[in-house]
């Protein structure tokens, strides 16, 4: 197939890429930007590890058109970190047991970052329906809640750091 | 001042921020120029001779740089010494749909896939077997010829007397219990990345480098040089970070010897990763397994003796077969006080994927049929279910009828927690119709004894390397797979030279730079590498001591090493010590490079009280050279077993012990099961860090919760009809019930201070509880898992004497059977054998290919 020009923003930058218009966003993600933080899982949309924020709404990058985004605002993992440091829900998930094996953990992290734009104070079942739609093999999940919570204090507090 | 400063506190692990932005690789983030893809041509048929492979066509398309088949590597292989019964690509035969023909080598994966559908395969159809049972009669056309009756191997052990033992008890409780297939379903899927390098001196390929998510990068580089036909000194393999095995990553995968195939065909690096449903295929997970199990007790619950027939459907190749059936028999022991046991256990091949090893090996299926057994016993005799098992405990230390050592033991505690915490006494048998607890038990090993190559290699070393900066360097061959094995490994030589995290750095699993340790199975890793660790840095330590104690003018068994000091035992008050903290505030010791070089020595300072850990490791190689340590475990001999055939499997150094209790409530209408809290004790010797501890208890928890309600491999005609995370249905955020861990510690005396294993056992007990809770609530006794809501209707039908349902009469006979049937990409491909019987077309089929459903 024939590659075309398009213009994507993703982590606040601009990047002028050559791709053939059936590039899924996560291929070009990680193959044409190198940002290998989004992570392929499965290839059907079922396990979350490819999420993404598009103009702030969790996308799954397996199964979305890189083309698509044009003039959207792409968010990946690598976005995240703030100033230089992790992020109150990066060091939270780290003190918390929140990341085992760590390849689920960065669509979790994007997915709680979308959860908590929405909803400053969200409830364990209000946490536990944003995240059924990540799947982990390794936690069992109740880590991430006590991560989630401490990310939460973290942030009331206004510190960027947990501990 | 407490005992330890580094370890048994909750810390975040040494690699988390990598995981938590997004930086930390894996093997498929990596990339090498002028990579190609490779993609592998699997099987459309369970059962087939090969008679042509024609990859002319394929060769020929634009892109492709090579294809591969059986003959460019016929050296079989497999991970057990006595099951070489593998090819990277089938040779002559095909024996499950999934099994690997090809593989191409393209500058794109839209090419290489392109590619795979020009290559012409002819087979001739040869019947399949599906059942184990009925497989174990099968005289003809056998999977492998030399396996007669398609049993890949049986065992039968007799320890005591048990008929006697039966004869004389006072109630003998007898089943069959069913556990079907699950896997493993990381959510990494397999990858791995081979490159050669030319050869200076002869200008041909040369060094073999192999990046792979494996749980075994040793054993990898073994079998690569089997297979490549290579010395294993021209072999690297580097295990970057992996998303987890659980037992799926701890063989060799095929991919991982065709990637090397395909780059030494492409002279070019090739990169193979999985999608999804290959990860299905490629399995290796927990085999359905059919046990008979007879316990006979007397009247005081005391139980007098164990027979149990266990018959496993392993799949088409051995892969850790032998040893899986093994642990099936031996773990009978070491959780409970057993006199005597029988067991005969089968593992039997069948046109599946090869069942392996998976979290909890050999162990669970059982362990949930006899603490279920355990249960309507306590029933019979009218015994509190907690009460039953206390009054078969082991009475450490002792070596069991089978040939286990027991030294650490705390499962009476475990069990004691659990009860108090979710209030047994109170609650057990009086909590309203539909909602139940249970009770269940189990035990595992802190690694094998025995390596599965026999050898007497110590299974772990570990090599430490200080240098004048203070900076700690641990090499170790443990594979990091998200357990926490580096962390773990930074914590013990921190803890041991008393020195700070912050110096410590994991260089692990690369087997070109790291001494050889045997992997990441078995629950092996504290245990062993753990130890291996603590040696390698007291025999660093002490040269340390040495010198700091010449400086010190006091015997180096007075020193202190803590908190980044090194002190005289005398003066090491914590007022002492406080002044000294702000001295080494910077971090920074005078003279940290050139002193004892170029810089001539300042006069005597006279004897000093106190050193930083800098100071300290200046000094010693000033007085040493080079500061290196180097540490190995093996087994000791009196834990390494019995003598009689199969021994080998069971033994360990330690064996960790769980109890749980779940209380969960069935929906009498929908036959739902739900599980809303499991309290879960867990004996893991001393918890080096309680918050991985209770991560690996929970997820232990959390993946017996899968298999007791929902995971199961659905077949038909050897074809997987679930190959998708969805499909597949491990338990999502919404349906994980909370788990409360409690942590046990029985302080191992042969364990890194202390610890033991912590991963893997737990598992088992989830299951039986909640089956056993299932019965309280509703008075069902399920002797199949998973309890879906389909077996629980069925049982409760059967419990009000009404007819059971069968969801599937009447309906159009080609249609699925059950919802979530999918039957992956050969299915929507027309490429799968037929889906019933009554299909016109498979009639055809059959008739030429006969057929054992």
């Amino acid at each position: 197939m024939k590659k075309e020009l398009i213009e994507l923003r993703v982590n606040g930058r601009s990047h002028e890429l050559a791709i053939e218009p059936n590039k899924l966003l996560l291929d070009m993600l990680r193959q044409d930007l190198q940002l290998t933080g989004s992570k392929r899982g499965c290839d059907d949309s079922s396990c979350g590890a490819c999420t993404v924020l598009v103009d702030g709404i969790t996308m799954l990058s397996c199964t979305l058109l890189a083309a698509s985004c044009e003039g959207q605002e792409i968010t990946t993992v690598e976005g995240v970190s703030e100033r230089g440091g992790l992020a109150a829900i990066q060091k939270a998930y780290g003190d918390w047991g929140g990341a085992q094996c760590g390849y689920c953990t960065p669509g979790f992290i994007m997915t709680v970052k979308h959860l908590l734009a929405e909803n400053s104070d969200p409830t364990e079942d209000e946490i536990r329906a944003a995240l059924s739609g990540n799947l982990c093999r390794c936690t069992g999940y109740s880590q991430m809640y006590q991560a989630i919570k401490a990310a939460i204090d973290a942030e009331q507090r206004g510190m960027a750091a947990v501990k | 001042m407490t005992e330890f400063s580094i370890i048994g506190k909750p810390i975040a692990m040494v690699d988390a921020a990598g995981k938590t932005t997004g930086a930390g690789k894996y093997t498929d983030d990596l990339c090498l120029p002028g990579m190609l893809v490779g993609k592998i041509l699997h099987s459309a048929y369970p059962h087939a001779r090969i008679k042509r492979i024609d990859t002319s066509r394929a060769e020929k398309l634009d892109g492709v740089v090579a294809v591969v088949t059986g003959k460019d590597a016929p050296t079989p292989y497999g991970i057990l010494p006595v099951g070489h019964d593998e090819h990277a690509l089938a040779l002559d035969k095909v024996r499950y749909v999934g099994d690997n023909l090809a593989c191409v080598a393209a500058v794109s994966e839209d090419i290489a896939e392109k590619a795979l559908e020009l290559i012409d395969v002819e087979y001739e159809l040869l019947p399949a077997y599906f059942d184990p049972e009925g497989s174990m009669k099968a005289e003809t056309d056998l999977i492998h010829d030399n396996k007669p009756h398609n049993i890949e191997k049986d065992y039968h052990h007799v320890f005591g007397d048990p008929d006697k033992a039966l004869a004389e008890a006072d109630y003998v409780a007898e089943g069959r219990f069913i556990a079907n297939e699950v896997t493993h379903a990381a959510m990494e899927p397999h990858s791995a990345l081979a490159s050669f390098e030319l050869d200076p001196h002869t200008g041909k390929l040369g060094r073999l480098t192999v990046w792979s998510s494996t749980q075994v990068p040793y054993y990898l580089q073994h079998k690569l040089s089997l297979v490549l036909e290579m010395p294993m000194a021209q072999i690297r393999v580097i295990k970057p970070l992996v998303g987890g095995g659980f037992g799926g990553k701890s063989e060799v995968i095929p991919l991982e010897i065709i990637a090397a195939i395909a780059a030494r065909a492409a002279r070019a690096p090739v990169k193979i990763t999985y999608n999804r449903e290959e990860v299905f295929w490629a399995h290796r997970g927990r085999p359905r397994t059919i046990i008979d199990l007879q316990t006979g007790v007397k009247k005081d619950g005391v139980i007098n003796a164990v027979k149990a027939r266990v018959v496993q459907d392993g799949g088409a190749y051995c892969s850790y077969g032998v040893v899986t059936i093994l642990y099936s028999g031996a773990l009978l022991g070491a959780l409970y006080d057993i006199s005597d046991i029988a067991y005969d256990g089968y593992r039997v091949l069948t046109n599946k994927p090869a069942c392996g090893a998976m979290r909890g090996h050999g162990t669970v299926n059982v362990r949930f049929a006899f603490e279920s057994q355990l249960d309507e016993i306590a029933a019979k005799l009218n015994l509190d279910p907690a009460e039953i098992r206390r009054r078969n405990l082991l009475k450490p230390p002792c070596i069991t009828i089978n040939g286990l050592r027991v030294q650490s033991y705390g499962l009476p505690e475990c069990i004691d927690q659990v009860v108090e915490r979710s209030k047994w006494k109170e609650r057990k048998g009086k909590l309203p119709r539909g909602r139940g607890l249970g009770i269940g038990c189990s035990h595992y090993v802190s690694g094998a004894a025995n390596s599965i190559i026999r050898s007497d290699m110590p299974h772990s070393t570990v090599n430490i390397k200080i240098d004048r900066d203070g900076g700690v360097i641990v090499y170790t061959g443990a594979a990091e797979i998200g357990q926490g094995s580096d962390t773990m490994t930074a914590q013990i030589a921190a803890e041991t030279l008393g020195c700070s995290l912050a110096r410590l750095k994991v260089v692990a699993a690369d087997t070109d730079l790291t001494p050889i340790d045997i992997g990441s199975y078995s629950s092996r890793v504290t245990f062993m590498a753990g130890n291996a660790t603590l040696r390698a840095a007291e025999e660093v330590k002490k040269q340390i001591a040495s010198a700091a104690a010449r400086k010190m003018k006091c015997p180096p068994d007075e020193l202190v090493f803590r908190d980044d000091e090194v002190y005289r035992r005398d003066l090491g008050g914590e007022g002492a010590r406080a002044t000294h903290s702000e001295a080494s505030a910077s971090g920074r010791v005078e003279g940290q490079i050139l002193r004892g070089s170029l810089q001539q020595k300042r006069k005597d300072e006279g004897p000093k009280d106190w050193m930083t850990f800098e100071e300290a490791v200046v000094a010693a190689i000033d007085f040493h050279g080079a500061l290196t340590g180097t540490g190995s475990y093996a087994p000791p001999p009196e834990a390494r077993g019995g003598k009689h055939k199969g021994a080998g499997v069971g033994p360990s150094p330690a064996y960790s012990y769980a109890a749980q209790v779940a209380e969960v409530s069935v929906d009498e209408e929908t036959g739902e099961v739900t599980v809303h809290k499991v309290w879960a004790a867990h004996d893991c010797g001393r918890a080096l860090n309680p918050v991985s501890v209770d991560g690996q208890i929970i997820g232990s928890v959390w993946m017996g919760l899968g298999q007791a309600l929902e995971e199961e491999m659905v077949w038909k005609d050897g074809m997987l009809m679930n190959p998708g995370l969805l499909e597949y249905r491990s338990p999502s955020a919404i349906e994980s019930p909370e788990v409360e861990p409690i942590i046990v510690e029985s302080i191992d005396p042969e364990g890194p201070f202390g610890a033991k294993e912590c991963s893997e056992g737990s598992l088992a007990a989830t299951i039986p509880a909640i089956a056993n809770a299932i019965h309280d609530a509703v008075g069902i006794r399920l002797r199949e898992c998973p309890f879906t809501p389909e077996r629980v209707l069925t049982a409760l039908r059967a419990q009000n004497k009404a007819k059971p349902i069968n969801l599937t009469e009447g309906v159009d006979p080609t249609a699925p059977t059950r919802f979530r049937e999918h039957g992956g990409a050969l299915w929507f491909r027309g490429k799968g054998p037929e889906r019933h019987p009554l299909d016109p077309a498979r009639q055809k089929a059959t008739a030429e290919i006969g057929g054992d459903d």
